[in-house]
């Protein structure tokens, strides 16, 4: 038994009566960590010298004070590519191998206020550009519930660190849904929220229309508690939005008496594989027996959403990637003649390919004379993808699908062919274009390996996701399952 | 038939300040080429009158009072530069 397999609002009580101290609980994840980090390879690196500082500092104050907040001194993993200042981030590019932050992200920044304990910089694909974490500059990361298969990706070190109980929460980023496909392949609860709900500044931009930072817990009760810490407008972060935060964790009745479900039979049809249709399937008659109903609804665009998808994500990246040049931080060539040598042979010996072939798709999707006929003609059909949603929540109250077409697949199966590793994405990617906020939680095992279950919202409208997704849990177990390492 | 040529893959590098080598400027010129083909069913929807979206949230400029505040230190800005000195960056030649 690990105390991770308590819930965080349980771990808050077990400190209150001073039956665990923060040390424990930091002790935990390096016990942990050093168990089995070498077979998943979730982190890059480890905070643990100031992690143990900050525990015997928090302990010290757990002995005089009454009243703390539910976050403190709970061990938390963070993707790397969200800025910790002093802590090396590296968004698992060599470009980046030494970058040392000199800020906070603000979403650490709140974490840092409500005393959590960063335990580590967690693995990604490189920039989060990829579907499996095998695009990571450094290391292979792998899937605790078969070291042979992928964790996902891109925040594929943040879900396979919680499912493996390294820490028992994460921050991950979802651009194409690299929260919610790494975490129905871990068999954890990760949510992609609204866009402009959580604060950018200090996430690595790598779309910026389309990034946000997410939480992923292993259950769904954690995940709500997380986004409320880490929600909410911020002056650094001008497309953060200025809508009230509401209490989530109260949303978490149980009943959802009458709530109507749309179920999309674009997200139920060809790709996706027979298992998972089963699961989901099984999944929509567990919340029906709640009290729920369902009716299928259609999503016309879909399938345009792909290309959309990597026209735009592309353009945006080639964008902000332009500021990796050798100059001001990370990586410079040894072998320049001159300035413009210098940038070509630094950005070429720093990116790997994955990154490279995003920057020159969207390098020529931006370049003159093509600039209308794949940019904004991608802007203007993310405009009918958008009207899609609009369309079905005039109806529904949720949207629920599978996360991902198949479960978590083997290493080395899709890295060949760029356009089947991007067709893994083909569920979540509309999500992120239209703004939504989304959740994946755990809906079944095919073969012994997760199976995720994508829960869709309103705009802002996170509570009645964790509503739903909270009820489901109620009446299941798939999100007590452990791997065996 | 391909779309995208070799010379049109080395253009676009040059734009995005990559050196390429012949071996990868052919392999990109596949990939791309597969990419841009995959992309161009796009072009099956009339999207004549249909506005594009940039943003989801319908944003305007965001305005703020413009009180001055203070800036990062230049030692900690500088620190994590490949080469400095005198309190800038330092660069190659940018004439041979």
């Amino acid at each position: 038994m690990s105390l991770f397999d308590y819930k965080l609002s349980e771990l808050h009580g077990m400190l209150h009566k001073k039956e665990i101290s923060v040390s424990d609980l930091v002790d935990e994840s390096f016990k942990r960590i050093a168990e089995v980090d070498e077979k998943v390879q979730a982190f890059l690196t480890l905070n643990e010298e100031q992690a143990r500082a900050k525990a015997k500092e928090l302990d010290e104050k757990l002995a005089t004070e009454k009243e703390f907040g539910l976050l403190f001194g709970m061990p938390i993993g963070i993707k790397d590519n969200i800025v910790t200042k002093g802590l090396r981030t590296t968004c698992a590019s060599k470009i980046l191998y030494n970058f040392d932050p000199i800020y906070d992200a603000t979403v650490v920044e709140r974490l840092n206020q409500a005393d959590a304990v960063t335990i580590g910089k967690l693995n990604m694909d490189e920039f989060a550009m990829g579907s499996s974490t095998e695009n990571s500059g450094f290391q292979l990361t792998r899937n605790p519930w078969d070291l042979e298969r992928v964790p996902g990706g891109s925040s594929g070190g943040s879900a396979a660190a919680v499912a493996a109980g390294e820490v028992p929460f994460a921050l991950g980023s979802d651009t194409g849904g690299s929260i919610r496909q790494p975490a129905a392949f871990c068999g954890v609860v990760g949510l992609k929220p609204t866009y402009g709900r959580v604060s950018r500044y200090g996430l690595v931009a790598f779309a910026s229309s389309l990034d946000q930072i997410g939480p992923i817990t292993r259950n769904v009760e954690d995940n709500a508690y997380l986004l409320q810490v880490i929600s909410g407008v911020d002056p650094m972060d001008s497309t953060s939005a200025n809508v009230d935060v509401p209490d989530y964790v109260s949303a978490l009745t149980g009943d959802i008496q009458g709530l109507k479900i749309a179920v999309p039979k674009e997200y139920l049809s060809e790709g996706v594989s027979e298992e998972v249709r089963q699961s989901v399937l099984q999944a929509l008659k567990v919340l029906e027996s709640l009290g729920a109903t369902w009716e299928e609804v259609s999503l016309p665009h879909s399938k345009y959403a792909l290309a959309t998808y990597y026209l735009l994500a592309s353009s945006e990246a080639s964008a902000n990637l332009a500021r990796f040049d050798g100059v001001r931080y990370g990586y410079r060539t040894d072998n320049a003649k001159n300035l413009i040598d210098m940038y070509k042979q630094t950005r070429s010996e720093g990116f790997g390919n994955e990154v490279k072939r995003r920057i020159m798709l969207g390098t020529f999707a931006l370049s003159s004379g093509y600039y209308d006929a794949y940019y904004k003609k991608a802007q203007k059909v993310r405009t009918l993808i958008k009207q899609d949603f609009e369309n079905v929540f005039e109806k529904y109250d949720v949207i629920i699908g599978p996360t991902t077409p198949t479960p978590a697949f083997k290493i080395g199966e899709k890295t060949s062919d760029p356009l089947t590793m991007y067709a893994n994405d083909i569920l979540t990617i509309p999500v992120n274009l239209a703004g939504v906020p989304g959740i994946s939680i755990p809906c079944g095992f095919v073969n012994g390996l997760p199976v995720g279950l994508q829960i869709i919202g309103k705009h802002f409208d996170e509570s009645t996701i964790y509503r739903v997704a909270h009820a489901f849990e109620q009446a299941t177990d798939y999100h007590k399952q452990k791997p065996t390492l | 038939m391909s779309r995208i040529s070799i010379e049109q893959v080395k253009h676009v590098a040059h734009l995005a300040r990559l050196a390429i080598t012949e071996e990868e400027a052919e392999m990109f010129a596949k990939q791309l080429d597969a990419i841009i083909t995959f992309a161009e069913q796009l072009n099956e929807l009339d999207t004549e009158n249909v506005p594009p979206t940039s943003h989801v949230l319908n944003m305007k400029n965001v305005m703020r009072e413009d009180v001055p505040t203070a800036g990062l230190p230049l030692e900690e800005v500088l620190k994590n530069a490949p080469d400095q000195q005198d309190g800038q960056f330092r660069v190659p030649a940018i004439l041979e």
